[in-house]
């Protein structure tokens, strides 16, 4: 569904952020981007979207170059970004004006998703709080039906009730034709939802794998003294006791603790990247 | 749901689907619901949920009508007890001999113990 090849782009000269980065995505998933601030997480999927052009390689979507931004292509991705501005109309002037723009666009189900999230819908954008609005353009681009969705730190601004909201509109969103890509930080908010992990760092993809793989191979437990734990790959000790990463040696699946498998992959690549090889 | 720490998600989502059979909440040969309606309602994947199907379908507690859905097996309460054992002999057993071994506890004195419990709780 998404491929991206050899891309190479820096905003400045001798500065690259990406560096003959590859990765591919499929259909029927839901990718968590992950990575540390600046490492270019908002910028890959702009690349995605069509809104930056790689300098060397190529990025496409559905079989698109995304940098031509193709009606085709553009019909069926849809980015909810950081940072967006919102026109100052009634929800009604705005769906009348950006709706027809997606020929899957489903009206019923956008006003399904604002009763979900508790938003009246005679209001005016301007009218609404930062949250709000977000809701707003969360439950538009879920309601266009697109193919690829790209979702940047979407549960930045979002209140407690309407994290998990959040949850429950995406869960009923998936499907075996969508290509779900949501970048965050807050991990805990969406770790049931991702069902694969992409980490970035140093201009390049450094880990991606699906949570089933992932708990295959390693084991995550939390316990009290380290000589329990026996073959420690990465710990973290706080007064709780340590949250280790050991390999997986034919015990039940654990549940990943995603903030523990990205500090290991980014303090122990090569011992963590020999595990998946 | 409140997921715990330890377990993988879908083996949590089993125990929950599960508890629903032993309850008689969903009965034997009732249509479950669908991988979407418990995604939703869990705030999970729904390729979480559909990996609990297979595992419980593996385990002939869940079977599948093709394109109707999951119904629940004849005799999936026996078959959930088997499972269980089979989680805590693999699991928890191990853990809890290591303690009795590090506390120097016999097994007589353990099954007094086990007899004045059952008696207590059972009887």
């Amino acid at each position: 569904m998404i491929s991206i090849q050899n891309l190479s782009f820096s905003y400045r000269k001798n500065k690259p952020l990406f560096e003959n980065l590859n990765l591919q995505l499929e259909a029927g998933h839901i990718y968590g981007l992950l990575g540390k601030n600046g490492a270019g997480k908002s910028s890959l999927l702009k690349h995605i979207a069509g809104l930056l052009f790689p300098q060397q390689g190529h990025c496409k979507v559905m079989g698109f170059e995304s940098r031509y931004r193709q009606p085709a292509f553009l019909q069926n991705l849809f980015m909810v970004p950081e940072e967006f501005y919102l026109p100052q109309v009634h929800i009604k002037g705005y769906l009348n004006t950006y709706a027809p723009f997606y020929p899957n666009f489903d009206r019923k189900a956008f006003h399904n998703y604002m009763e979900e999230f508790h938003i009246p819908v005679d209001q005016r954008l301007t009218e609404m709080s930062y949250g709000q609005k977000k809701k707003v353009l969360i439950s538009f681009a879920l309601a266009a039906n697109t193919k690829a969705l790209i979702l940047d730190e979407p549960t930045n601004g979002l209140d407690i009730p309407s994290k998990s909201q959040f949850r429950k509109v995406i869960a009923a969103a998936v499907s075996d034709d969508k290509c779900i890509v949501i970048s965050t930080h807050q991990v805990r908010d969406l770790d049931n939802l991702i069902d694969s992990i992409v980490i970035i760092d140093d201009h390049k993809i450094i880990f991606r794998q699906n949570v089933e793989a992932v708990t295959d191979r390693l084991c995550f437990k939390n316990v009290t003294n380290m000589a329990e734990a026996g073959n420690v790959l990465f710990s973290d000790s706080s007064i709780r006791g340590h949250a280790v990463i050991t390999p997986n040696e034919g015990t039940e699946h654990s549940r990943i603790d995603m903030e523990l498998l990205f500090n290991a992959v980014l303090e122990k690549r090569e011992s963590i990247s020999q595990i998946f090889n | 749901m409140e997921f715990k720490e330890s377990q993988a998600i879908y083996l949590q989502i089993a125990d929950h689907m599960c508890e629903q059979i032993l309850l008689d909440k969903w009965k034997t040969e009732d249509r479950i619901p669908s991988v979407r309606e418990l995604a939703v309602q869990l705030e999970v994947n729904p390729n979480t949920v559909m990996r609990t199907c297979e595992y419980l379908q593996q385990y002939e507690i869940i079977y599948n009508k093709r394109g109707i859905g999951y119904f629940v097996t004849p005799n999936a309460g026996k078959k959930i007890k088997q499972l269980k054992k089979e989680r805590f002999l693999a699991n928890e057993l191990p853990q809890f001999f290591r303690n009795i071994y590090l506390l120097d506890i016999e097994l007589d004195e353990l099954k007094t113990h086990y007899e004045k419990y059952k008696k207590s709780h059972f009887r």
